[in-house]
This record gives C-alpha cells, structure tokens and sequence, in this order.
C-alpha cells in the first residue's frame, strides 16, 4: 500500500545542514496498523510527512497504492492527498469553523452536494460520538473531542490510508485508550491502512501490527509488534520496551544470589492461548524441579495474550535440562539466563 | 457663551454639509483600500513565505514598495498625488479628488495589517488542510481569511481610523470635509468655534468607529 525507498531528507542548505532521514526503506500492507515508534527528534514527523508530501523528500521515492507521489504535479498531487487522510498531536482544526464545518471542510474542497455533505457529515459524527456537539467550536471541546473530530473529518474523503502524527500524546491515558480503541475500529470496519508514529511503547502494544524502530533517521529494527515486543534486538528497541516494565534491579540481585542446590535461571515466553494455559507447572511437575518466579508480565500485544516470565528452577542440573526441552517443546521460548 | 465663546454664530448647515463630506470621503476610501489592500496584504503573505528564490524576489520589490509608499507623509503624497488624482478622477480637490490619494496612502497601510493577521494563523491548521489536497486558493479564501477574521477586522478598524485623520489633514489642501472646515474657520478666521465642534465630531466618530470594530473582532473571536 505505502511504499518508502531510500528516502532521505535534509533540511537546510551547506554547514547548517541537517539530515533528518536518511536511505529509509519501508512497505506497509493495506489494511495493517503500522507503527513508527522513536525518541524526539529521530525523525519519525518527518518521515510520516514525507508520506503525503508535506515535506518534500532530498531524495527516495514514496509510493502510495501503485501510484509514485515523488512524480506527481500540484495538482495531480492534490487528488491523490484525498485519499490520505491525517491526523496531528494538536488536532489542526479550524478554529473559526464549527465541528460540524471542520468536518465538511474536506468535502467541500471537491465541491461535493450540500445533501452528500450533510449525510456523509452526521455518519461520521455518529462514528466518532459528537453528534451533540456539532454546533460547537473547537475551543469550546476538551482534547479528547477535538481529536474525534480530526478523525472525522480525515475520514471524509474515504481515505484509504490515515496517517496520525503523535495523535495521542498530548492526551491523558484514558482519552488515549478511546482514541486508540476508535482507531482500531475504523481499521477494521474500513480496511482502513493506518500509520501512526508516536514515542509510547503502550500505543504500538495496543493496536499495531508491525512496527519500526526510528533512531537517528534510520529503521534500526522492524517486524511484527509481537516479534520485535517479545525479542527486542537493539538497544534503543530494548530500552522503550524496559521503560515500560518495573524496575529490574532487585531481579539481577535475585539472579545473582548463591543458590544452595542447583538452580537456573530463565525467560520463558508464553504467546497466543498458550499463556492462559498451566504448562509451566505441568513440566515442572513431571521433571520434579521446584521453580520460583522472579519477575513476569502477563498481558496483551493487540489482541494477542502474551506472558513473560523470569524463573529460576531448583533441582538437580540433569532435570532441569529436561524441564527446558520439554518447554521448548510445548512450544514456549525459552532462554537460560544464568 | 461658554467660556468665552460664541456657538451661535457656528453655520449649522455648512457643519453638517461637513460631516457628510467626511463620511462620503471616509467610505469610499474605506472600500477602495480594502479592495486594494487586502489582495497585496495576501500576496505579500504568500510571496513572503515562498522558498522558491524568484518569488522571494518579488516579494523583496513588493515589499520595498509598500514600505516606500509608508513612509511618505501623507500630506505630501496628497500633493504629489495632484497630477495622478486628477488623471483618475478628474479633479484632485473636493470629495472625490481626495479619494486617490486617501486610498493610495492608506492600502499600503492595511495591506501590511493584512499580511500580519494572516501569519497569526496557525501553520499546523494550513498544513491540514494541504494535506487534503486543498489548492492555495482554497487554502486563502477557506483558511487563511476565517480564521484571520477577527485580525483582520481589527486591521479595518485601525485603517479606518487613520483614514479619518487622513480625511482631516486633506481639507489643507482643499479636500472637504470636517478638516476642511476647521482648517478654514479656525487657522485662517480665528473663529474658534468651528474648530472646537469639528473636532469633537471627529473625536466622537472615531469612538464609534472604535467600539463598531472591537464588537464585531469579539463576535468573530473563537479562541
Ligand atoms: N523544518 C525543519 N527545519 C530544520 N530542521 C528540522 C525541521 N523539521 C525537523 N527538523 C530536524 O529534523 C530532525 C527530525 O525531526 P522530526 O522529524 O520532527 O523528529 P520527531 O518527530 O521524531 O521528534 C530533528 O533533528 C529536527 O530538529
Ligand atoms: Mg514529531
């Protein structure tokens, strides 16, 4: 669906030059939610302008539904923005127009009937939840509402993508969660391809599918959210996911303590309907190790049910060999720390 | 009397011939600078914001111009407007030989107003709406100038202001009008009078003036 090849982008001119993106590569499927995650400044605004254009590539070619935008004129340019809706951190709504007329404000761009306006209008206000609230200004909306609208009105044109630029951060985590939720609605109910680019692990674990890591204006790391979530491969990668979980130094103390039997330690992943399931205890009881659990995560990655775990097995070193093997063969991943 | 002066002697009639003056010059100068002025002050905005090199050119010149035409003082340009006024309007004294240079002097004015309301407004709410494939004429007419509105009628109402005191100092010149008449009764005849009622009517139309424009900039603010 979105297409980014060797896309670099550097602002400025000589010695104040700044490369912002540099030789970026990324294929985004129709329908998935992909999620650009990256600390301030490394590059992720520029890189999800550069999809529609906003911002205008050094070099690379942006490819959006079979069609080159890098090679389009103004105005051919235009008509394909209609079918790439956006969405931004601080909403970017009229502030002189009604939530209403910030809705219709895309459709009457094309000149569309008043009575096509007014239908495709109250759907969408019926979608996002504001009908009461139609006749307001955004002034008068909490930020929540305000980025209801925004959503609204980037639906209006029946986008096939929707690119949302930090959409929820400057909201507080309970609007977050609506926000996303509404999100993860309209992609499934549209087969809408969203890109979203933020700076929070919690939003990417929420709703993405796939996910790149941005540092530096280069991917260092993508793949699927579950994959890259569970089995982090670089530093900056492993450092957003740590920022989400619990402190981990009273955990490396507990691994390091002498053990008076045999011990060892490990990180056992449990992933999709296996993490409900009482396999740990099951192996542990056949082997006859005794295990202690250090430190574990049990949650949701999208949809999918996820456990991490972080155990140490007592017992003699023969038997817990064969508690592993027997875990890994019940198909949970499992890494010997210690 | 009131302290020591005469206001029976004041001719009424030719006061209010005056004030009609003034306001016929007022409002038609008013239209003229907008329909002048707005149109450069949006030009200007655009130009100015260009990265194209050429285009920063013209708004270089245009920008030279405006600023040039500022800093004339606006009773010179009335004189050295006599030729032009008379070539537009056929006469270059009374009502409407007053107008070309009201306008002249004042767009310039405005147009800088214009251009200053217009990058008041929020470069995020621009981008959104080329980001949804508007056209920079639909980005200008849909955008720029709804939520300029309430800069934009403030720049009115001090353009009209200053028209009115560009109104009194072209009855120097034979323009009409209120400062016309107290030019002519106060400066040349020494009658008071008429000068203390011409101003106080000018004093009263610039309050109304004022207070039309900041209610309808209220009306219009959203923020
Ligand atoms: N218009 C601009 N002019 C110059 N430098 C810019 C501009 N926009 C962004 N940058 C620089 O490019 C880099 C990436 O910025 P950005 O894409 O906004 O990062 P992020 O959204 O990840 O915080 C930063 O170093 C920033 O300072
Ligand atoms: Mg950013």
């Amino acid at each position: 669906m979105i297409e980014l090849k060797g896309l670099t982008k550097v602002y400025g001119k000589g010695g104040s030059a700044a490369t912002a993106l540099s030789g970026v590569n990324l294929n985004i499927e129709k329908g998935e939610i992909f999620g650009v995650i990256g600390h301030s400044g490394a590059g992720k605004s520029t890189l999800i302008r550069c999809i529609n254009l906003l911002e205008r590539p050094t070099k690379g070619e942006v490819w959006v539904d079979g069609t080159e935008l890098t090679r389009l004129g103004k105005s051919q340019l235009q008509e394909h923005r209609r079918k790439i809706g956006m969405i931004f951190q601080h909403f970017n709504l009229l502030s002189s127009a009604t939530v209403y007329d910030n809705i219709a404000f895309p459709l009457r761009l094309t000149h569309t009937p008043k009575a096509a306006v007014d239908r495709k209008v109250n759907e969408l206000l019926a979608l996002v939840g504001l009908t009461e609230h139609r006749g307001k200004y955004p002034a008068q909306l909490s930020g929540g509402q305000k980025q209801r609208v925004g959503i609204a009105r980037a639906l209006a044109s029946d986008p096939d993508v929707l690119l949302c630029d930090e959409a929820t951060s400057a909201l507080d985590p309970q609007t977050t969660d609506s926000i996303l939720r509404l999100l993860l609605d309209i992609n499934k109910q549209f087969n809408l391809t969203i890109v979203l680019i933020t700076h929070e692990m919690l939003v990417i674990q929420s709703i993405c599918d796939r996910v790149a890591v941005i540092h530096g204006g280069g991917i260092v790391e993508q793949g699927r959210v579950t994959d890259v979530f569970l089995k982090p491969k670089h530093e900056v990668t492993k450092e957003f996911i740590r920022s989400e979980a619990q402190d981990d130094s009273p955990l490396l103390a507990a691994l390091h303590a002498p053990h008076p039997t045999g011990a060892t330690a490990v990180k056992i992943t449990f992933l999709g309907e296996k993490t409900y399931e009482s396999t740990l205890s099951r192996v542990a009881g056949g082997t006859g190790v005794n295990f202690a659990i250090l430190q574990g995560t049990i949650s949701t990655i999208k949809d999918t049910p996820y456990g991490q775990l972080i155990v140490r097995f007592e017992g003699d070193a023969k038997a817990i060999g064969r508690t592993i093997s027997e875990l890994a063969a019940q198909g949970l991943d499992v890494e010997v720390l210690s | 009397m009131i302290f020591g002066l005469d206001f029976s002697a004041v001719d009424w009639d030719e006061m209010f011939t005056g004030t009609l003056d003034t306001l016929k010059m007022l409002g038609n100068s008013a239209v003229f600078t907008i329909i002048l002025g707005l149109p450069i002050g949006i030009v200007l905005y655009l130009w100015g914001r260009s990265q194209i090199p050429f285009v920063q050119g013209f708004y270089a010149v245009l920008s030279f111009i405006v600023n040039i035409l500022r800093s004339v003082p606006f009773i010179i340009l009335v004189i050295a407007l006599i030729p032009f006024s008379r070539a537009m309007v056929g006469t270059s004294i009374g009502v409407l030989g007053t107008i070309p240079p009201l306008v002249i002097g004042a767009a310039p004015f405005f147009a800088r107003l214009v251009e200053t309301s217009l990058r008041e407004v929020d470069r995020g709410v621009i981008e959104a709406a080329q980001g949804m494939g508007a056209s920079t004429a639909q980005i200008v007419m849909r955008v720029l100038l709804p939520e300029a509105r309430p800069g934009l009628l403030a720049g009115i109402t001090i353009t009209v202001v200053t028209l009115v005191s560009y109104t009194a100092m072209s009855g120097m010149v034979g323009g009409g009008g209120l400062g016309d008449l107290a030019i002519r009764y106060g400066y040349q005849r020494y009658e008071k009078e008429v000068m203390i009622v011409s101003i106080i009517l000018l004093v009263v139309l610039v309050q109304l003036l004022q207070m039309a424009g900041d209610r309808l900039v209220r009306h219009f603010t959203r923020k």
